[in-house]
């Protein structure tokens, strides 16, 4: 994803020449030590609700499980081994084993990994196009605004989950091209999001000042108007992580996704299916796996919601 | 009101044309030469031969140019033909108008099913803020989010199908069959609708039309019924159309899971079997379904909201 890493040097790049003159500088340091302060104490009162420690927790559980996965799994997720089928849970497979005779913990630890490394890059590339797209359709209007805005419409005339469906089903079962499908359809609502966002301070004052002295419009769109927008941005996106890793385990549900042997939440369900009334634990793990990472998700992003409104935490 | 319904009237075939550029072009990325697979369908012994698929590919019109064959294919369209499928040579707009209403059937009932739990549910919660009532129905909306539908129809099966048998796991025709899968389809989007429902009703509690109302010597009942649900059920007039695409989307996994004979299985299993036609036709079909749901909705919301009738229109 070269699109990603352009941006996030040119915001590296940004931060580097902000600083015009000392008493500007000065300025800037006692308005982010306010900041800083206020965020200290919005952060106190954001752990205080056991909610927002809760989904702390499961996230943070979750992604280090993701990242350890190969350190924690006691076998290879993908070693089928027949004569050991349908195990219950014991001390060779602490939950026992699946219909070729995998370890379902091995599978469930890397289970996390695909999903969350598959959200996490549909996340990223979203986050990529919206930004774009938002920002040359509120910086420059006129008829670029109607021409993307007119696609972003058009995108959201098509149920969501309707149009991924299709375009993962026509590409093809895979995990990437379940990648591409959710993508495709997920960045027209942040990229509408990044364009209000961008009209709202686009005639700001700090804009005009940047303008007069000069400063090219990439430069204003990049240092200027992306800082002030990416924060709330990117948590509005990060509270939606739930939401995606539906989608992303949905499709892979359907047979859309990732392809035997990988193990991932959704294609597990499926392949536990045909097993309901005999084993039920093999569609009740991967099911309590998902159920648990999005309630985390949606109970952190619902906590980071808050901590943004200012209306929450009144002096 | 009328130059806004004119206008969203006018946006309509621009939509319209979007709509059947994306599906035109999710057949045209489809991978493999659609002579070839219906040859291959016809005579599966043997590889068919260069000149066969040469003169199929002539006959079907596959060699002119791009922009031609869109133009025949938008010309057959707009007749109400939109193909036939590679696996059964049937017309694939037959086949989803004879399945469609068994979609529309569980559509329909989980939207009624999420209105009828989750508004009452909102507004109770609204209303006795911080008690328990309050308490137990956010947690029932925190799960509700979380718990994929297809995880959610899998559980129904097992313990109130298969276990308790009070309900039929799979089949059509009775209400009974109608149940499971309108719980499991309604569940993530009642969680979303019940929570707009106890925001907004807050939001209305405290304006200063209510205080009014109450100074005015209103009875609290008129009070709350009056002016508080009219104004506070607005905003989820607006969800209640968003949800039908959410319905919509969810149907393809629940009627899978159910043997639901829809729609969504229909084009699961087209899908999965590389029946590239009818994908394009189910997009086109459900699409056009949702913009149309989506107009009334929005018309409704106009009519619903007197406010927006006057003079003024807001952008």
């Amino acid at each position: 994803m070269p699109t990603v890493g352009w941006i996030l040097g040119s915001t590296l790049a940004a931060s580097r020449h902000k600083g015009v003159g000392f008493e500007v500088q000065m300025e800037g340091t006692l308005r982010l030590r306010a900041l800083s302060l206020r965020i200290h104490r919005r952060l106190r009162l954001f752990l205080r609700d056991p909610a927002n420690v809760l989904g702390l927790v499961i996230v943070v559980l979750a992604v280090t499980t993701a990242i350890a996965a190969p350190l924690l799994a006691p076998h290879d997720p993908t070693d089928v081994s027949l004569q050991d089928r349908l195990l219950p849970p014991g001390r060779d497979f602490p939950l026992g084993t699946d219909h070729l005779g995998r370890d379902e913990l091995s599978r469930l630890l890397y289970g996390a990994r695909t999903t969350l490394r598959t959200a996490g890059v549909v996340l990223a590339v979203v986050f990529a196009i919206a930004f774009m797209v938002g920002t040359l359709s509120g910086y420059y209007g006129g008829w670029l605004d109607t021409l993307l805005m007119g696609l972003v419409d058009l995108l959201l005339a098509f149920p969501g989950l309707i149009l991924a469906v299709a375009i993962a089903g026509t590409l093809g079962p895979s995990l990437m091209n379940v990648m591409i499908a959710m993508a495709a359809v997920w960045w027209a609502g942040y990229a509408r999001l990044v364009r209000g966002m961008v009209l709202a301070i686009r005639n700001r004052e700090f804009v005009e000042a940047a303008r007069a002295i000069g400063a090219s419009d990439g430069r204003i769109m990049v240092s200027h108007i992306w800082r002030n927008i990416l924060g709330p941005v990117v948590v509005l996106a990060t509270l939606d992580m739930g939401w995606i890793i539906l989608g992303i385990s949905g499709l892979n549900f359907l047979g859309l996704g990732a392809q035997p042997p990988t193990p991932e939440w959704g294609a597990m369900l499926n392949d536990g299916r045909p097993f309901l009334q005999t084993e039920p634990q093999m569609m009740l793990y991967p099911g309590a796996a998902i159920f648990l990472v999005v309630l985390g998700f949606n109970l952190l992003g619902d906590g980071l919601r808050d901590l943004l409104d200012p209306t929450t935490y009144p002096r | 009101m009328r130059a806004y319904v004119a206008r969203r009237l006018l946006i309509l075939p621009a939509l319209l044309f979007g709509i059947s550029i994306i599906s035109f072009a999710l057949l045209n990325f489809a991978p493999g030469d659609p002579a070839e697979i219906i040859l291959r369908r016809q005579n599966p012994e043997e590889p068919p031969l260069p000149e066969a698929v040469r003169a199929l590919r002539q006959q079907l019109g596959l060699d002119a140019p791009l922009p031609l064959r869109y133009g025949r294919w938008l010309f057959d369209v707009l007749k109400g033909d939109l193909g036939e499928s590679y696996r059964s040579g049937t017309p694939i707009m037959s086949e989803l108008v004879k399945r469609f209403p068994a979609t529309m059937m569980l559509a329909t009932a989980a939207l009624a099913l999420s209105v009828v739990v989750s508004i009452p549910l909102g507004i109770i919660a609204a209303l006795w803020r911080g008690s328990l009532l309050d308490s137990l129905s956010r947690l029932l909306a925190l799960l509700g989010a979380a718990v994929p539908s297809y995880v959610l129809a899998l559980l129904l099966m097992l313990f109130v199908a298969v276990k308790l048998n009070w309900l039929p796991a799979i089949g059509y025709g009775s209400p009974k069959n109608l149940i499971l899968p309108a719980i499991a389809l309604a569940a993530g989007s009642s969680a979303q609708v019940m929570r707009l429902t106890r925001a907004s009703m807050l939001e209305v509690l405290q304006q200063d039309y209510m205080r009014t109302a109450r100074s005015k010597g209103l009875n609290e009942r008129t009070v709350i019924m009056v002016h508080g649900l009219k104004n506070g059920l607005l905003p989820v007039v607006t969800m209640l159309g968003i949800n039908l695409g959410h319905l919509l989307g969810g149907t393809v996994i629940v009627e899978t899971i159910f043997g639901w004979p829809g729609v969504g299985r229909y084009a699961v299993e087209s899908i999965l079997q590389r029946d590239y036609p009818v994908v394009q036709g189910f997009v086109l079909y459900m699409a056009f379904i949702f913009l149309l749901a989506n107009l009334a909705v929005d018309f409704a919301y106009r009519w619903l909201d007197p406010r927006l009738h006057f003079g003024r229109q807001p952008a």
